[in-house]
């Protein structure tokens, strides 16, 4: 019997590491520690209902797991059999228990490829990897194909770029391999810098060695014998656990020279990013690596064919890779078959915002968004209303309900005004501001962008004083004119992605939340009631008792009145903070 | 050549293959404005990051626009350079910028030479839609350059010629988005840099954000001064550049009318740095030929190649980069301080005026001369042997501001003793000038003859790195010269490596030599003008009578009456000096 403890960072965060420890300690108490084994593994996903527990073979999956639940577990579980009902996933739809992972609507359409072993081995064993065939498609690929064959089974697949681009795997590796060059590199993008994103990250802390295993396949492709993995520092544990799969590798050698007596080499260094967003795109990722300042250059040349030190590149994100041992071994055919007509495969996700279920899911090409937010997702938190979902990272657009049933890939999310990005998918419900998420999403991109062109540094500064404005009630209409001319300037001139993809948040809510915006500029309101400098506490006088509460609490003397008369709120001081509305008993004070 | 055929605003061009959308479109007659963009194709200097976004053209099929200044023309492309789409989005790229740039205009240094100030009027633009926030700074003054960030549009021409052309990287970018700028090693002040004061970031500055300090009102105040005696002093790149702030072509010689304008300023005496040029070649040419001597003579403790010394940003430049080789350089002060040197010793004491009382100014086509001016090692109890150092800028200002009509001046000469010259002073404005000087001089010295030939077509050019080999009578001097502080880098690194096989070499920092100096007019990325500056510089040359340092009768009467001879105990107290280690050291703060 094995006990899977999630070992990702959510649930670490959350005492994962004492419950493995407890789990441990009961064992030893009942003398089944050699029985019974506790396993670290990487993320699970149900990052939500952390920290997450699976008992395996009876796949027995228990949520919100607390140290002192250990003793529970092994007594009860491990000793007598009976899943502890307490800590099993209750389906919120009937209350009911769920025991078993198949049944949890979270995990039943999600289709786990890149994921498929984050939450079933220990990713600090190589041992674990190899017996869930493991190395096997670098051992094919180097032992039985050529180049050419292993780059027309990633071209038949369909795969794209999973970092965002969605450009054809098998092509980018085609043309790497194409450009002459004694020296190449294959670099592996885990700049992961999305706000709310970590599929990249849950990969290399969940399983390192499927990104170790593409990337010499890769090398073995394209012709190179060295590749990079460019990550950014504030990922501790991926790095830490990516460093011993690396020893770990090199040990079996299964990296180094000569690897399985094939005469193929390959070396994998780690690079250290300092979390720059902008980083995570290509160029400026090489100008990092190489020690330069993290801004992009103008494409091309491509770094196929100039790159990390002027040598060939061929640049994947992580998700990419941990797409392809499962290609090679199950067959191009085989992956082809899940998706869309020009979207193949799966696709990781970071669900998160309002919610039921938030956490990491992968489901195959050509799901609804509907199925996404209300099946996987169990719909709104709190019972509210959906209101927009945004996908594709900080850059990405608001879709709102009549894109719910579009199903999802590259193309359809560009041509519903926004984008896969990533894999960040942010869900808004009834009371989120459109006007004050925009702006949200743009002093993200107003803080990570390098500064090197006008439109980015400048205009996407511009855009925010403009949105800031309107959130203040001091917009016009023809602010919303602007806006809405600027971002299109600043989406066809800036240099790179991020300030190309930057106004995408104002654009697409200025486009599906139109009236919102009118709301703010000519009426001067908020219609999700938000924007505090819109908002106007005002006591109802008929409703007023004159129990001076209010007047006592207000923590700028905004409120005046005698006792047992109705008070009055001083506009002109009040800073709009609600002590009053939460403390009046009377419900006396409302919101205007 | 290969070519390719393509459509720019409804007209078939056929181009060299490999070319940008932005040359394609010049050989077509079409101007695209550009901002970031530099191009000194004949000096192997461009910057084209791609950043302001103003070059940007619309091509068709393509998603977005280009920036036309790093897209490559292809065949077959369809292009518009004046679509609605693409001037709308130029004037807004031009109105973010001037939405984040100080409305200074009137009061700005670079006002009238300022590309930003360009772009705005032909761009028509009358309104700037966008207002907010605008980016500031503190502001740096350092001993010769003044930086304004708050002016700053981010091209990043500084960074590249500070960091690619001259190699000294000082300047990078640093901070993000809004609040990114360029600016020196964590925000740090120029003067605590490892800044050689070059200027060439000055010289290459679009906006007024990089500026030299400014030292005509100290000039002014001397100048009305009746207690002091004003000399001034005009350094050879000067006169072949001045004309250009007056209208004249460039290559214009103003020599005359600079006398004039000088002397109508009212200095007390107008004198020539090209006689201090004459001064450092006997001195520099004298312990050329020691060097040599003892070398062909077997002492192996001689250390050669000798390094020409005139230029106080390369001084700088081997006392931070190259400490170990200090001693390698000449010890021959430069032109502008060993006249400062002499003025202020002979000269006053000829005109029996005490040397606190006798104001040396200089003109010079340069923004270190300021901070070389002000070294310590150039002063007797506090008192700088050469007072202020104005550029060609300052000087043509100057003369605006004092109602000179300089177009209707007439040629005058400079005054004696201080103001004669040889050809041989004038050519140290141009790369391979010195070195050509100390031929000449050295040659004469040496063989005891004659030159056949006093041209040295062979050490001149505009190559970034050059070589010849000069025959003094059956012995070959190897020459090499450098300009640019990254070509000058090469050379020194191959003499610490001992790959070094030349006798002498001449560094001047900026491309062109003093001619493309920091301090000159601006060049606006037009680097034919620093070739027809070049061009000027030897015609003068070419029409002076002497053109052999040591036959300059003035340099002969002061050795004879003062100095003594070259490399004399008195010309090595006023005529050399030495360098000092400025390696970069980290220290921890306690």
């Amino acid at each position: 019997m094995h006990i899977l403890v999630c070992g990702g960072t959510g649930c670490r965060a959350s005492q994962s590491e004492q419950i493995i420890q407890n789990l441990n300690t009961e064992l030893q108490n009942t003398n089944l520690e050699s029985d019974v084994k506790v396993v670290t593994t990487g993320c699970f996903g149900f990052c939500e209902k952390g920290p997450v527990i699976k008992v395996v073979p009876d796949n027995t999956f228990y949520t919100e797991v607390r140290p002192s639940d250990a003793a529970d577990i092994v007594n009860e579980h491990v000793v007598k059999g009976r899943p502890v009902k307490r800590l099993l996933y209750k389906n919120p739809k009937n209350d009911y228990h769920v025991t078993s992972t198949s049944n949890i609507d979270f995990y039943k359409k999600q289709i786990r490829i890149a994921l498929r072993n984050c939450g079933f081995v220990d990713p600090e064993s190589i041992d674990e990897y190899i017996a869930r065939d493991g190395y096997e498609a670098l051992g094919k690929c180097i032992g039985e194909l050529s180049p050419e064959a292993v780059i027309a089974t990633v071209k038949d697949s369909g795969l794209r770029g999973r970092g965002g681009g969605g450009f054809p795997t098998g092509l980018k590796w085609e043309i790497t391999r194409n450009v002459e060059n004694e020296q190449k590199y294959v670099v592996c993008n885990a700049d992961e810098g999305d706000p709310g994103a970590f599929m990249d990250r849950s990969i290399l802390e969940g399983d390192p060695h499927s990104v170790i295993e593409a990337m010499a396949i890769c090398g073995y492709c394209i012709g190179a014998d060295t590749g990079l993995v460019y990550i950014r520092a504030e990922y501790p544990l991926a790095i830490n656990r990516l460093k011993i799969a690396l020893a770990q590798a090199r040990e079996y050698g299964l990296l180094g020279e000569d690897i399985l007596g094939t005469g193929f080499n390959f070396e994998i260094e780690i690079r250290y990013g300092a979390g720059a967003f902008v980083c995570g795109e290509e160029t400026a990722l090489i100008h990092s690596m190489e020690g330069h300042r993290g801004e992009p250059t103008f494409k091309p040349p491509f770094p196929s064919v100039s790159g990390y030190m002027g040598k060939p590149t061929n640049v994947n994100n992580v998700e990419t890779f941990a797409n392809i041992p499962v290609i090679i071994n199950k067959g191009a055919a085989w992956f082809s078959k899940i998706g869309t007509e020009k979207s193949k495969g799966t696709k990781v996700f970071a669900l998160a915002g309002k919610v039921n279920n938030v956490g990491l899911i992968e489901v195959p090409m050509g799901i609804t968004l509907r199925e996404v937010i209300f099946d996987i997702g169990g719909g709104i938190r709190e019972g509210k209303k959906f209101k927009s979902v945004q996908t594709g990272g900080p850059s990405g657009g608001c879709l709102t309900d009549k894109d719910l049933d579009t199903p999802i890939d590259y193309d359809n999310l560009i041509a519903a005004g926004s984008m896969m990005g990533s894999g960040g998918m942010i869900v808004m419900d009834e009371d989120d501001c459109m006007v004050s998420i925009s702006k949200f999403y743009l002093e993200f991109t107003l803080d990570e962008s390098c500064g090197k062109c006008t439109p980015c540094r400048i205009g996407n500064k511009r855009l925010h004083e403009i949105l800031d404005k309107i959130t203040k009630g001091e917009g016009t209409e023809e602010d919303l004119e602007r806006l809405y001319m600027l971002s299109n300037v600043i989406k066809d001139t800036s240099l790179c992605g991020l300030g190309q993809t930057s106004p995408n948040p104002v654009l697409s809510t200025l486009k599906n939340f139109h009236d919102e915006y009118k709301a703010h500029v000519t009426e001067g309101t908020c219609p999700a009631g938000q924007c505090k400098d819109l908002l106007k506490y005002e006591i109802i006088p008929d409703l007023c008792t004159g129990c001076t509460v209010c007047y006592r609490n207000c923590p700028v003397g905004a409120i005046s009145g005698e006792r047992k008369l109705p008070h009055y709120i001083d506009q002109s001081l009040c800073i709009k903070c609600g002590v009053c509305y939460d403390k009046c008993k009377f419900k006396a004070i409302r919101i205007a | 050549m290969d070519t390719i055929k393509l459509t720019i605003d409804n007209k078939e061009v056929e181009v060299e293959k490999g070319i940008t959308i932005l040359a394609a479109a010049k050989k077509a007659g079409v101007h695209i404005p550009t901002l970031c963009h530099m191009n000194l194709h004949d000096m192997g200097i461009e910057n084209k990051p791609g950043g302001c976004r103003v070059c940007v053209v619309e091509v068709e099929g393509r998603r977005n626009l280009a920036p036309s200044c790093v897209t490559e023309a292809t065949d077959g492309m369809k292009i518009n350079t004046h679509s609605m789409r693409v001037v709308n989005a130029r004037r807004t790229v031009t109105e973010l910028i001037i939405s984040d740039h100080p409305f200074e205009c009137l009061t700005c240094a670079k006002s009238g030479e300022c590309e930003l100030q360009d772009l705005a009027h032909d761009m028509g633009i009358r309104e700037v839609h966008y207002e907010g926030e605008k980016s500031t700074y503190r502001e740096d003054t350092s001993p010769a350059i003044i930086r304004d960030m708050d002016k700053c549009i981010m091209c990043r021409r500084c960074e590249m010629m500070c960091n690619e052309v001259q190699t000294v990287g000082v300047l990078s970018a640093i901070k993000r988005g809004f609040q990114a700028v360029v600016a020196p090693a964590f925000e740090e002040n120029l003067d605590h840099s490892e800044c050689t004061y070059c200027g060439q970031c000055v010289a290459v500055c679009p906006t007024g954000a990089l500026t030299e300090v400014d030292h005509t009102p100290a000039v002014i105040r001397a100048l009305s001064d009746p207690s002091k005696t004003v000399v001034v002093q005009t350094a050879p790149a000067v006169r072949a550049a001045l004309g250009e702030e007056f209208g004249y072509e460039p290559g214009t010689l103003v020599t005359g009318k600079m006398a004039a304008a000088l002397r109508r300023l009212g200095f007390d005496f107008v004198f020539d740095t090209d006689f201090a040029a004459d001064l450092t070649i006997m001195e520099e040419g004298t312990e050329l030929l020691d060097r040599l001597t003892r070398h062909l003579n077997g002492d192996k403790e001689v250390k050669l190649p000798i390094l020409t010394s005139c230029c106080p940003a390369w001084v700088k430049f081997f006392e931070h980069h190259f400490p170990g080789m200090k001693d390698i350089p000449s010890s021959a002060k430069s032109p502008q301080q060993m006249f400062g040197s002499i003025a202020k010793s002979y000269f006053a004491d000829k005109q029996k005026v005490d040397r606190k009382d006798l104001v040396v100014v200089s003109i010079m086509p340069c923004v270190a001369k300021k901070y070389e001016c002000g070294r310590d090692e150039f002063a007797v109890d506090g008192n700088p042997d050469v007072d202020y150092a104005i550029t060609t800028r300052e000087l043509a200002a100057l003369m605006k501001l004092s109602n000179i009509e300089f177009n209707a001046l007439p040629d005058e000469d400079f005054d004696h003793p201080m103001g004669e010259s040889t050809g041989a002073g004038v050519i140290f404005g141009t790369t391979g000038g010195v070195i050509e000087a100390a031929v000449r001089t050295a040659y004469e010295l040496h063989t005891k003859k004659p030159l056949p030939k006093v041209d040295f077509d062979e050490l001149r050019g505009m190559e970034g790195v050059r070589e010849a080999t000069v025959d003094f009578d059956g012995q070959p001097i190897r020459i090499g010269i450098a300009h640019g502080l990254g070509n000058a880098r090469k050379l020194l690194e191959d003499i610490r490596d001992g790959k070094s096989h030349y006798h002498a070499i001449e560094i001047m920092s900026c491309p062109g030599g003093c001619i493309g100096g920091g301090g000159q007019p601006y060049h606006h990325s037009d680097s034919s003008v620093l070739k027809k500056r070049q061009m000027a510089i030897y015609k003068e040359d070419g029409a002076k009578k002497i053109r052999k340092s040591h036959e300059n009768p003035y340099i002969e009467k002061l050795y004879e009456e003062f100095l003594g001879k070259p490399m004399s105990e008195k010309a090595h107290q006023l005529l050399h000096t030495s360098y000092f280690d400025r390696s970069t050291v980290f220290e921890q703060e306690d």
